[in-house]
């Protein structure tokens, strides 16, 4: 690989980590181009947080070797500290500060100008005005969770961690959250955020599929559609129907064993049926495509179609 | 980077972390209460100890006259509660006996020719053995045994109303023969509840960061270990100061401690002792997984602190291996400095070498603490 350009935010290559015989993270290699909002998808216990906290040295990788603007993140962790803020999953302020103590205290360590006039003007911008003086335990969970977007922005840094910022957070909230990152990045920000929200998929720049420690995907939400080379037919139960619920299972029951199915999901009144041949694929829902009640169409398979996917197959191959 | 604006910047960090610890050590009034309260409450516990007059003691009485005099001092001594008056040996071998065997703490002795001696205002002498194994009875006993005795002869005309004291009490302590007095438990307290307080207020700092998971933010900062470090030891400086001025004064006006040395070499020494105390204490916290362990830790380490340090038992009387132990902790140092300063006027030369040693005990715990601190959460 040659040496990161100046437009690259993140470039690591074969990161590998492993808590004692379990390896949580597996040759992983990504490149994240500045100002991007780039999105870390995988499921629970995939290695997002234990991949980021590498980034930001406060883990060190068991292998591999990797860049954060520019400075290597093996031996530069103080000066990447300095450019790069983290938001850990878990509420990591002072929750026995107040939400302007917390600001300050950070301004200080990054050695901001002025820190009071800093955090007073963090509480503006947050909209927390009037709550300066609240501690920051006493905050509600959507509170919290800007308190913690602001402290890390306070510093004016480069490059964001975030690390499922918007869990437990409301849409509305969520919603608000997601403007404020699209801001930023205008700003020539760049974001890497981790999540297992589809819909939060939807609204990066590019995303990378994680399971198991391994990177399974990459690219934009189209490009990560189309590579997975899914087929996906939906079958959706008519009006007519007079048990839609009885039919589709049935449906469903039946191809869930066929080899040529991938998977079948259910969606309300219709069902996801994808497999990786079209035509064998074809072959084998032809019998139900006749069936009354139910009509069948072809579709682009959904990012959660394709994330599901990876992770069945990769599961079966790793037993 | 400029060395200016490499020093600013740690000052600015550093400052930022003492701010920090101290808003939330006065948020946290539990942890406000026992720093106050531990102090107060164990000299009020130990100075309630002191100030209890002894009663009872066992006392033997070796009187080598009939005399008119003897007998009424004998008959004082009956009547105090402080004596109790179990045995009047007739001879030398069989006081000598009483006291060695512990069957009593008191020896007095009336020498033959007291009564005439006293007549003549020879001021005669009243000799007393006194057992000081236990230091706070023994000094009590005989400072009200003069007053006694003085009171029962002026009472039964052997001396005039008006005139000073008609005899000299010459002591003899036995067992101890730093004449150790209760004067001691205030410097002793002082070092034993500055140790205990200094060790668990920074024991419990970086673990308790780690246990609410602030560590992560905080690591994840452009901080150093060194900073982190002073930030969490000076505002207990701080608090250790107040503590010290604390039992400092109160033994001064309850228990007229005196201040025989310089304040300000006391202050020093007591300075570097905090300081060593909470360096030794934040390795612990750099060392334990979890608060509960850094807890045990404190403790584990507390225990032959008290028990070697000279504090409970004389230092000399321990086999040459626990002092060398001893030698290692912070509070035997401090006791010899801060009673040689306030009983004894010890000047900084008689008192260098246990200067040097504290401070380097001090920069030992402080380099341990900064190799241990994990700056990342492998
Ligand atoms: N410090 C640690 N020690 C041991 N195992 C860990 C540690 N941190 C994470 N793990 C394990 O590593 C796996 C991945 O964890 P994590 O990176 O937190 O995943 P994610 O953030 O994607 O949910 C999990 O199985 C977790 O139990
Ligand atoms: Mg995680």
């Amino acid at each position: 690989m040659s040496m990161p350009g100046p437009e690259v935010a993140i470039e690591v290559e074969g990161l590998s980590k492993k808590f004692g015989d379990h390896v949580v993270v597996d040759n992983l290699t990504m490149r994240v181009r500045k100002g991007q909002i780039y999105g870390f998808l995988g499921p629970n216990g995939s290695g997002k947080t234990t991949t980021i906290r590498m980034l930001c040295g406060l883990l060190t990788p068991d292998a591999g070797r990797g860049t954060c603007l520019g400075l290597d993140i093996l031996t530069k962790a103080r000066e990447i500290r300095q450019h790069v803020g983290y938001m850990t999953q878990k509420f990591s302020l002072y929750t026995d500060l107040s939400v302007r103590e917390n600001l300050e205290f950070v301004a200080r360590l990054y050695s901001v100008p002025h820190p009071e006039d800093a955090a007073q003007e963090a509480i503006k911008r947050l909209g927390l005005e009037g709550r300066g003086k609240q501690l920051a335990g006493d905050l509600s969970g959507g509170w919290k969770q800007r308190l913690a977007l602001g402290a890390c922005i306070l510093p004016s840094p480069q490059l964001l961690l975030l690390d499922e910022p918007t869990a437990g957070v409301d849409p509305q909230a969520r919603r608000e959250f997601w403007a404020q990152i699209h801001d930023l990045a205008a700003d020539g920000l760049t974001v890497l955020v981790s999540t297992h929200y589809m819909d939060e998929a939807e609204r990066c720049h590019e995303i990378a599929y994680i399971a198991y420690g391994h990177l399974l995907a990459q690219g934009t939400v189209a490009e990560v559609i189309a590579g997975s080379g899914l087929v996906t037919y939906v079958v959706e139960a008519t009006r007519e129907a007079h048990t839609p619920g009885a039919t589709l299972a049935a449906i469903g029951k039946a191809l869930a064993d066929d080899p040529a199915v991938a998977m079948v999901a259910p969606f309300g009144v219709s069902l996801h049926v994808s497999g990786h041949d079209a035509a064998a694929l074809e072959a084998a829902i032809s019998p139900h495509r006749t069936e009354a009640g139910v009509v069948w169409r072809q579709e682009t398979a959904t990012l959660e179609d394709v994330f599901i996917d990876l992770m069945q197959r990769s599961k079966d191959n790793m037993s | 980077m400029s060395a200016a604006t490499e020093v600013s910047g740690f000052v600015r960090r550093v400052t930022a972390m003492v701010r920090k610890e101290f808003i939330q050590l006065r948020r946290d009034r539990v942890t406000f209460a026992t720093m106050i309260m531990i102090p107060l409450l164990q000299l009020v516990l130990f100075g309630y100890a002191i100030n209890t007059t002894p009663r009872h003691l066992p006392t033997a009485v070796f009187v080598h006259e009939n005399t008119g005099a003897s007998r009424a001092i004998l008959a004082a001594l009956k009547n105090t509660a402080f004596f109790t008056i179990d045995h009047e040996p007739q001879s030398e071998a069989e006081a000598e006996y009483l006291v060695r065997s512990g069957k009593v703490l008191f020896l007095v002795e009336i020498p033959a020719g007291f009564e005439r001696s006293l007549r003549r205002g020879e001021t005669p002498q009243l000799l007393v053995a006194a057992d000081a194994t236990d230091p706070v009875a023994a000094g009590n006993a005989l400072s009200s045994l003069s007053g006694i005795v003085t009171t029962a002869l002026k009472r039964e005309r052997f001396v005039d109303e008006a005139g000073s004291q008609p005899f000299e009490i010459v002591q003899h302590r036995r067992y101890n023969p730093a004449g150790t007095s209760q004067l001691n438990i205030v410097p002793g307290l002082l070092g034993t509840i500055l140790t205990m307080t200094m060790l668990i207020f920074t024991a419990l700092s970086v673990t308790r960061e780690i246990e609410r998971g602030t560590m992560e933010s905080l690591l994840s900062m452009p901080i150093h270990p060194v900073e982190i470090m002073l930030g969490k030891i000076i505002p207990y400086v701080a608090v250790g100061i107040f503590q010290g001025v604390l039992i400092l004064g109160a033994g001064m006006l309850l228990f007229d401690v005196p201040l025989e040395g310089s304040l300000a070499l006391l202050s020093l020494a007591t300075l570097l002792f905090i300081t060593a105390n909470l360096a030794t204490g934040y390795t612990f916290s750099t060392l334990a997984q979890n608060q509960l362990q850094a807890v045990q830790m404190t403790f584990m380490y507390f225990l032959p602190n008290i028990l070697l340090s000279g504090f409970m038992f004389p230092f000399a009387g321990m086999p040459v291996w626990a002092q060398w132990l001893s030698e290692t902790f912070p509070l035997t140092h401090y006791l010899r400095m801060v009673r040689g300063i306030l009983l004894k006027g010890a000047s900084f030369a008689d008192l260098q070498t246990d200067f040097l040693v504290l401070i380097g005990l001090m920069l030992a715990a402080m380099a341990i603490a900064v190799a241990r601190f994990r700056q990342t959460l492998d």
